[in-house]
């Protein structure tokens, strides 16, 4: 039967546990709070941009822009979007997961890396891929110019023709408590038309430039704010997963907790009777 | 010309937020080409912005925003400034912008054959026209004082 000072010092120590889950569930909370809001206040430019580039895509002649261009599948770059920090239950290797499954799916390919996020970097900086970039501890203070930054170098890269595709892995913000893992091809763009038809994009427009070269230029930003959007996303997922793995972990802590305080007067309770005991047949031996 | 708008709504989004939506009078972008003055009732239009100041009227109130890369879609009724960076008049860090004005100006001074003078004359553009900006938020709040 263990020591009564041991049960003791288990239960402290739990509880101290318990202390730090409850802590960092709220501080994911109320990161998770900002983080959605920014997902949100994305929206407009992202959305205002597609509306654009499909009004312009009907109007220019020259649809054969380097981004757009299928050239096949020979060489691909696969984007990793993971956090910096576990404690998050199954959001990192959810994401390692899907990857090794695309990697695997694609072996035929020549592949190569860019982590976006420690954890994923960590997995697979110890496996045989060719891992091009890490950004490591950007996720926590996410900005526009890191992303730009970022996409700018897997877009220097495609327009070199030392690309053919690029993917990026993500987990997609569904709910607090729900994630999901998508796969999206950034580059070549896709279909950009018909996506986001409106009224105005019917219109027609006055120019400053021709409109072939504001097409031009806005491609690659398009590139940019999926990537931002991407990387947005994975943010305030993380924050879901982290809040819900610390919400488990306090319940779980609780109920630990309860076990062990039971099992602690179970023990009391038969060390008094142990003495009673002792002392009752002393007093017999004794009498007799 | 009965049916012409009297204001224009405007909007201002950068990729992280949405900087300023109101009806306005007047609204002037940095067009690549110079300049542009809109007014409501402007034909549709689509330009792309480069660095420099916009400038939007509410009656005789002006404001200023500093603006670097970005595109404009002008309706009749309504303007939207998509601005890569965009900043108010407060925001801007103004030492940090003289610095960068002095360092641009240093390496455009410098005779080594390696710089990039044309990034170096960006970064110089661009600290002259967040000082100017940010200047411009002490003149605007004197303004509306008095």
């Amino acid at each position: 039967m263990p020591n009564l000072r041991d049960v003791r010092r288990r239960i402290r120590s739990v509880r101290n546990i318990q202390k730090t889950t409850r802590a960092m569930k709220f501080v994911s909370a109320s990161k998770l709070k900002r983080a959605q809001d920014r997902v949100v206040a994305a929206r407009p430019y992202a959305n205002r941009m597609l509306a654009v580039l499909n009004s312009l895509i009907l109007r220019v002649e020259n649809k054969e822009h380097p981004l757009l261009k299928r050239r096949g599948s020979g060489r691909i770059l696969l984007v990793v979007i993971t956090g910096d920090k576990g404690l998050c239950g199954a959001f990192n290797s959810n994401i390692v997961k899907a990857g090794v499954a695309f990697l695997n799916e694609h072996s035929q390919a020549e592949l190569a890396l860019t982590a976006i996020g420690k954890k994923g970097y960590d997995y697979f900086k110890r496996r045989p891929y060719e891992m091009r970039e890490q950004y490591i501890n950007i996720m926590g203070k996410l900005e526009y110019g890191e992303a730009k930054r970022i996409a700018d170098f897997i877009i220097r890269q495609y327009g070199s023709e030392a690309l053919d595709e690029v993917y990026v892995v993500y987990n997609e913000f569904k709910s607090v408590i729900r994630q999901r893992v998508v796969v999206e091809r950034l580059l070549p763009i896709g279909e950009i038309a018909g996506l986001g038809m409106n009224g105005s994009a019917q219109l027609e427009y006055l120019y400053e430039d021709k409109p072939q070269v504001i097409f031009d230029h806005l491609l690659p930003r398009h590139v940019e704010v999926q990537l931002f959007r991407a990387m947005l996303e994975s943010a305030a997922s993380e924050h879901g997963a982290r809040m819900t793995a610390m919400d488990a972990a306090t319940t779980n802590a609780k109920e630990m907790i309860d076990r062990l305080t039971l099992n602690m007067n179970r023990i009391r309770q038969a060390s008094i009777t142990k003495e009673i005991i002792e002392i009752v047949s002393g007093a017999n031996a004794l009498a007799e | 010309m009965a049916n012409l708008p009297e204001k224009l709504r405007l909007e201002i989004v950068t990729p992280d937020r949405l900087l300023f939506s109101g009806e306005v009078d007047e609204v002037s972008v940095p067009g690549v080409q110079g300049y542009l003055g809109i007014l409501p009732g402007h034909a549709p239009l689509l330009s792309e912005l480069k660095i420099g100041e916009i400038m939007l009227r509410q009656g005789d109130r002006r404001v200023y925003f500093f603006c670097s890369w970005g595109f404009l879609e002008v309706l009749p009724d309504r303007v939207s400034v998509l601005a890569e960076i965009a900043e108010r008049p407060d925001e801007i860090d103004v030492s940090r912008a003289q610095q960068a004005k002095d360092r641009a100006e240093k390496r455009l001074k410098s005779k080594d054959p390696e710089t990039d003078f044309n990034r170096a004359k960006v970064a110089l553009e661009r600290a002259l026209i967040r000082l100017q900006v940010a200047g411009k938020a002490g003149v605007g709040r004197l303004g509306a004082g008095s």
